[in-house]
């Protein structure tokens, strides 16, 4: 599902975001990235959903090679991947339901089976009661579950996440891992991103331990 | 399948946007058809004086006056001389009798020709040449001076030429400024746009991350150029109309008073079509412009 080999990324400047590192994942893992803050888990996260691009080696997403992919080709892969991010990306200027409703607008979809869709997600993440709500009255569990739901809502194969956990209390981080665990029952591939051990120990899955961008 | 209501969508959401905003909608709105109606406007009033030109004089001619006293035969042996010049298209005869009648009626100076005893004016032919270009027109013209039997011959067609030159000047003048404002109007339309993607930034921005296509992206913009160009031109049109309707109203009292004829055109169904859908493109085109430029600004890195 996805493939590192011998990747590098190099930022102008000089600066070595990631070293060499030749990894696998496979359908329907569930795996942990881990390391410090500025170890490349971010950089790394950015190459699988082609927001950048390798300096040299290949990623492989799906079968298809990053570092050559077409400029026109990375909307239907985006699609086919679940970002989850740190600082959410929510969209204030309209309701949690409309927010959950922008990917399957992007995908085209029908509006009546859209909003079922959009519903379900918000059901899922524990969020339907609140679908008129503007995102910025929402607590910071509640804005980083509807990121979730947006993130499902068109059910792809790969979910990606970045410190899901970070700013959470353990109460809330333990409702968003419980979620990200039945992702992952149903045959999600699952990429982590952490550094809170108490979800390591918590919900145990291979772990790909990062430092100053290269794989331990 | 679900394109159309794709796009249904995405118009429903431009008219709220334009909506939502109406003075700064309302000011754009105007200064695209203030910009516009002024080469139209100069549109019109060529188009009119062209008309006029073409009620006075269809084609160049000239005027041959017979001296006074020719004898009948004569002039009618002038008349088969006429028709037999090969640079001569066609003749038409004006005797001298008609001719005094119709002065006689048409014009105020019907008082003064009234009191005249006897008819002072001579026969005439009016030749219609087959080369209508000045040069040509001349040529005939110094040829038929040489003629004994004519008192006057004069050439009707030089001020044609003259007006024809002005339009032309014209014509050019009306093209530069449409071309000028054209300009004016895609740049209006690519500020407005400019605007509107920096406080759409996140939304554009997110919409990238999770999967849209350029195409979904611009597609909104495109829509509100679209919209608000065309709504620029239908503010033009009214301000053109409207001018033209207000003008021809003291044109009327003015025209009569030089008993003339001369009014403004109102723009035709074939024109307005072609301002609205001049306009509409011009803002789709401004858009364009502002969307792909600022798409790559915006690609995440």
């Amino acid at each position: 599902m996805i493939q590192f080999n011998q990747v590098y990324k190099r930022y102008p400047g000089g600066h070595e975001a990631l070293r060499d590192l030749s990894f696998e994942i496979t359908e329907g893992e569930m795996v942990y990235l881990t390391g410090h803050s500025g170890a490349g888990k971010s950089t790394l996260l950015k190459l699988i959903a082609a927001i950048e691009r390798p300096t040299s080696g290949s990623v492989l997403v799906k079968g298809q090679n990053i570092r050559s992919i077409k400029r026109e080709a990375i909307p239907a892969l985006r699609r086919n991947i679940g970002l989850i991010f740190q600082d959410h990306k929510l969209l204030f200027d309209r309701s949690a339901f409309d927010n959950v409703m922008l990917p399957l607008q992007i995908g085209g979809f029908d509006h009546r089976e859209s909003a079922k869709r959009a519903r379900a997600a918000l059901d899922k993440v524990g969020l339907l009661a609140r679908e008129k709500a503007n995102p910025i009255s929402l607590s910071g569990g509640e804005q980083q579950r509807l990121c979730i739901a947006r993130a499902i809502v068109n059910r792809p194969a790969i979910l990606l996440a970045d410190e899901p956990t970070g700013n959470l209390d353990s109460d809330y981080a333990n409702e968003i891992m419980h979620i990200f665990k039945s992702f992952h029952q149903v045959g999600v591939t699952l990429v982590i991103s952490t550094h809170a051990e108490n979800v390591l120990t918590q919900f145990p899955a291979r772990e790909l331990h990062l430092k100053q961008g290269a794989l331990l | 399948m679900s394109t159309f209501i794709e796009h249904l969508r995405v118009l429903r959401a431009t008219l709220l946007r334009l909506l939502l905003t109406p003075n700064a909608t309302l000011l754009n709105v105007l200064i695209i058809g203030i910009a516009l109606s002024l080469p139209v406007g100069g549109y019109v009033i060529l188009k009119s004086v062209q008309s006029l030109t073409g009620q006075l004089t269809g084609t160049p001619q000239i005027s041959v006056f017979i001296k006074v006293g020719t004898g009948a035969g004569e002039v009618t042996r002038i008349g088969d001389k006429l028709k037999q010049n090969a640079k001569i298209e066609r003749v038409e005869f004006v005797p001298r009798d008609v001719a005094f009648k119709k002065l006689q009626q048409s014009t105020e100076l019907s008082d003064v020709i009234g009191d005249l005893s006897q008819n002072p004016l001579p026969d005439a032919y009016i030749v219609y040449p087959k080369a209508t270009d000045a040069s040509a027109m001349e040529s005939l013209r110094d040829e038929l001076k040489t003629w004994a039997q004519f008192d006057h011959v004069q050439l009707d067609s030089a001020w044609v030429h003259r007006l024809e030159a002005v339009l032309g000047f014209g014509r050019l003048a009306v093209g530069i400024l449409a071309g000028l404002l054209s300009f004016a109007l895609i740049a209006i339309t690519f500020n407005t746009i400019r605007l509107q993607i920096l406080t759409r930034r996140d939304e554009i921005e997110v919409a990238k991350l999770i999967g849209a296509t350029d195409a979904f992206i611009r597609r909104p913009f495109l829509y509100f150029g679209l919209a608000q160009g065309l709504l620029g031109g239908v503010a033009a049109w009214l301000i053109v109309s409207g001018s033209v309707f207000l003008l021809n109203h003291y044109l009327g009292d003015l025209a009569s008073v030089y008993a003339s004829e001369f009014s403004l055109l109102s723009l035709s169904i074939a024109d307005s079509a072609t301002l609205l859908g001049f306009a509409a493109y011009l803002g789709w085109l401004g858009a364009w412009f502002s969307v792909s430029q600022h798409l790559w600004q915006i690609e995440p890195r």
